[in-house]
């Protein structure tokens, strides 16, 4: 590939110092491609990945006072390897931490590594097969003991063993974890691996200490005193924990980064909603920081004219999304609706699926609903950059639409609803209860009204659309309906996840119980192929070649239409400086935090 | 009469078992899932979702869990949370002492307005003070508290900034301060609960001694020539409190309960919000810990205000 001996030329100028870091990271965002995987891109090619200079000011330990945190959903449970939610990785980062974790730039930063692994320094086997973490020296669990590779080939262990039943079994599953000496560990992977920075990275592989856990292995997993009194090797040790209320912290006086934390207390209050999350943070400056503040953009604007705190946000890959059902959903086959063996009636016109994406009207999706919270997308991927496609675009035109139908056959019928061959234009659009689908519902109903579209709405409480209920038809993967809208969160700086669900071998039917992650149904050749080249591409540029290529299929298909690619928004209180990463869990830079005096 | 406490527990028996199997069908058959937030994370698979279901019994037939779970509750074992990975009790335990503090000042409140207004009410039927107490009692229990609660935070915690709407059990002051401190965070949660009961209660308050003041020897007092505070206080009011009493004990339950939708909104980590986020969890074994424990604290008070009522008025036997 030309690209791909191109980008190899630049690497070696980077290494030869014949080109600057960021003359470099310039070139790869002129050829669309930046951020996380740019520097990824670095360490594989032998250039050892930069971190993002600190923000950091203060210039001693402590005397930050207390920090305020304000979770409205609270942790219910302070074990990484239990979080069944995204709150309890908050939680549990407060006080376990991982080898290293996602900057606010994309990039990897040290916490109980002592360097990010590259080729350059023999961290990263040339074939992509296996990765050497070199440890950092001298870190203390809270209890004094010392932090060692037997912990972390302990966490792999621990995590693997599916009578722990751990929410980590799938990251720790396929990798073999081995010590080298007391302060190194490799993990090989099976196959060659590009994105390697999964095990031991972020908020949801925070390391537990093996001299506490290592008699609560498997089925006694449970009765591990330290499940509620967590030992890790973080900026604030344990006070208190009572779920889904309260975790008190104080300072680690013994914290192994100078000068940090600055905090001298910690408290992550839960409960509540997110508006008065947001008033209790922004208007009434009772807590520092809230997290997630899903409420509508113009409200809070106007809770920051008291002045106390703000909204910030950070870039991620989430995108909301509406997809189309590629099967029946009205016919039964077999005991199951929306069946492999059928054809949608409807959707099985490209045309009708083009006249749809072209009825979304996503400027005042943004504009009245998500503000700025939200970017409009052509794209399913929306990040890291690098994987972001360049040859999509959108519109909003009901001319167009009314046009490609008419030219399609579907002419209006007596009542305003277009129709062919006996066939009503009539959709039903499902989601999940929350303020903001409902109005982008509504949206995108009056839109298709207009066009000749005749759209039936439904919302589903959360808690079942998204259950794994075989038995309940109105979860998103039975999807027995025409549409459906909510996003998947990319938790990670990687599409690999994502992307996978829409092979057509992961398709959800009855067989599967639902289980298949596939749940438009949608089945295309060149997608499969795309995604298995690149699961088996080192070359990253190439790999990212074959993402690009996979969301353009799906973007030329109209699987899915980007209703929002949305940001993460949270409250902080005007003196706090934050460190927020939209590939991270909030906490996850907690020890750089501080508040400006 | 210990005859008759046997005999009531005897029957208390089968039908708290009745409770708690409907109970627990229902919430087998309500739809949901307490992994489900792991379906969206991309980085579960859902064949780990399965082993979690797998490895926490749901998918066992209903009767078998039902079995499994009256066994050990028979035990004294209340069950494990789906979603803390801890036991029931002392998750339940942990916030018992905030429900009461919380609920009890607020019965106690209602009490202490209701009493004395209901009863000055009474003794002056249709006087100015009555109608003006009648016209406040309405307006009292027509409001809802989450009206009334969100209300309070914007004029007394946004408007003029006195008072913290954010219940936190743990503050950091000390002896007096901290006092100081659990009863200004208090204030609006009691007040809004206090004055929604006190509201109703000085209704009945007021009826139940309007009953009894124009009984013959209430009268027959007055004519001995006893002074109006004596006869109300010492005559009328013991046997108008008569009902009010077995009110106030079947009550009780309602305290250990907790206010789902006050403590929601203050952040009150109550008894309430435990069973109302477990309920949007889909976290089974807390819902029914919750609801059978308080099932069994109504059958329980039931049973007190019967053998308080015959004991407050000899007219009444227990067999």
């Amino acid at each position: 590939m030309k690209l791909g001996t191109e980008l190899q030329t630049m690497i070696d100028g980077v290494k030869d110092g014949r080109m600057d870091r960021r003359g470099f990271i310039q070139r790869m965002i002129a050829l669309g491609l930046t951020a996380p995987m740019a520097t990824q891109l670095l360490a594989i090619g032998g250039v050892a990945m930069a971190q993002s200079p600190s923000t950091y000011k203060p210039t001693k330990r402590g005397g930050g006072g207390a920090l305020k945190l304000l979770w409205w959903q609270g942790p219910t449970l302070l074990n990484p390897h239990f979080a069944t939610g995204t709150k309890d990785q908050d939680g549990s980062r407060l006080f376990y931490e991982p080898l290293a974790s996602w900057d606010a730039n994309g990039n990897l930063s040290p916490v109980l590594a002592a360097e990010i692994p590259s080729i350059q320094n023999g961290g990263l086997a040339a074939d992509a097969k296996s990765v050497t973490w070199k440890l950092k020296p001298g870190v203390k669990w809270h209890d004094g003991k010392p932090f060692t590779a037997d912990d972390v080939v302990f966490n792999w262990e621990y995590a693997r063993d599916p009578a722990t039943a751990t929410v980590t079994l799938a990251t720790h599953r396929d990798i073999t974890v081995e010590k080298i000496d007391d302060l190194t560990v490799k993990i090989s992977f099976k196959n060659p691996t590009p994105f390697w920075a999964d095990a031991f990275v972020g908020a949801p592989n925070g390391i537990i200490p093996k001299h506490l856990f290592q008699d609560y292995k498997g089925d006694k997993s449970r009765d591990a005193p330290t499940n509620l009194k967590p030992v890790g090797t973080s900026a604030y040790k344990f006070v208190e924990f009572k779920p889904g209320d309260m975790i008190r912290g104080e300072i680690n006086l013994d914290y192994h980064m100078p000068n940090r934390p600055h905090f001298d207390t910690i408290e992550m209050k839960g409960g509540g909603d997110a508006l008065s999350a947001a008033r209790a943070v922004i208007q009434t400056g009772e807590y520092d920081f809230a997290w997630n503040i899903q409420v509508e953009d113009e409200i809070l604007l106007r809770l920051e004219k008291g002045g106390k705190g703000k909204a910030v946000y950070a870039v991620g890959g989430d995108t909301e999304f509406i997809a189309l059902n590629f099967t029946d959903p009205n016919v039964e086959v077999d005991g199951e609706r929306s069946s492999m063996k059928t054809k949608h009636p409807l959707f099985s016109d490209p045309a009708v699926r083009k006249a749809l994406a072209l009825l979304i009207d996503r400027d005042s999706i943004k504009n009245v609903i998500y503000g700025r919270a939200g970017r409009t997308t052509a794209n399913f991927l929306n990040g890291p950059e690098k994987f972001v496609s360049k040859n999509t675009s959108w519109e909003f035109s009901i001319e167009k639409a009314v046009k490609l139908l008419d030219d399609a056959g579907w002419k209006p019928g007596p009542d305003g609803v277009r129709a062919k061959d006996g066939k009503r234009l009539k959709l039903l659009f499902q989601t999940a209860i929350n303020g903001p689908r409902q109005k982008t519902q509504a949206i995108v109903k009056q839109a298709c009204q207009k066009a000749g579209i005749e759209m039936e709405l439904k919302s589903v409480v959360a808690s079942i659309f998204f259950s794994s209920d075989v038995g309940n038809p109105d979860t998103y993967p039975h999807f027995y309906a025409d549409l459906e809208m909510f996003q998947i969160p990319m938790s990670q700086p990687d599409p690999a996840q994502l992307m996978r669900r829409f092979h057509s071998s992961n398709v959800a039917t009855k067989a599967n119980k639902w289980q298949g992650n596939n749940f438009p149904r949608w089945v295309n050749k060149d997608y499969d192929a795309a995604i298995d080249a690149a699961e088996g591409e080192i070359d990253p540029l190439k790999r990212a070649a074959f993402y690009i290529k996979a969301n353009d299929l799906m973007w030329q298909d109209t699987v899915f239409i980007p209703a929002m690619h949305r940001l993460k928004v949270e409250a902080a209180s005007n003196t706090l400086r934050p460190v927020l990463s939209g590939w991270a869990n909030e906490t996850d830079n907690l020890h750089e935090w501080y508040r400006e005096a | 009469m210990s005859q008759y406490i046997l005999r009531r527990l005897l029957i208390a028996i089968p039908s708290l078992l009745g409770i708690s199997l409907i109970l627990f069908v229902v919430l087998a058959l309500a739809p949901g899932d307490p992994f489900s937030e792991l379906a969206t994370n991309p980085n579960v698979p859902p064949e780990v979702r399965e082993a979690l279901r797998a490895k926490f019994g749901l998918d066992d037939p209903i009767y078998l869990r039902y079995v499994h779970w009256l066994v050990a509750m028979v035990h004294g074992d209340w069950g494990f949370s789906f979603v803390s990975r801890m036991n029931v009790d002392t998750l339940i335990l942990q916030r018992l002492s905030t429900t009461l503090y919380v609920i009890g000042s607020s019965q106690v409140l209602a009490l202490a307005i209701a009493i004395p207004v209901g009863v000055y009410a009474a003794t002056r039927p249709y006087s100015l003070f009555d109608q003006i107490a009648n016209t406040l009692a309405f307006i009292g229990f027509s409001l809802p508290t989450f009206f009334t609660g969100i209300l309070f935070i914007l004029i007394f915690s946004v408007k003029l900034d006195w008072l913290p709407f954010v219940y936190s059990t743990d503050t950091r002051a000390t002896g007096i301060y901290w006092i100081g401190e659990m009863i200004r965070q208090a204030i609006m949660p009691v007040m809004v609960l206090g004055l929604f009961q006190a509201a109703s209660l000085t209704r009945f308050v007021r009826s139940a001694m309007l009953d009894v003041v124009r009984l013959d020897y209430i009268t027959t007092a007055r004519a001995k020539g006893l002074g109006q505070r004596r006869v109300i206080i010492k005559h009328a009011m013991r046997n108008a409190m008569i009902p009010v009493v077995t009110l106030l004990a079947l009550q009780i339950p309602a305290v250990f309960g907790g206010a789902i939708v006050t403590e929601q909104i203050f952040r009150i980590p109550g008894i309430g919000s435990l069973l109302i986020s477990s309920i949007l969890a889909n976290d089974t074994p807390v819902v029914m810990a919750v609801t059978f424990v308080f099932a069994c604290l109504v059958v329980l008070f039931n049973l007190i205000a019967d053998v308080l009522y015959g004991w407050l008025d000899p007219r009444i036997s227990l067999r």
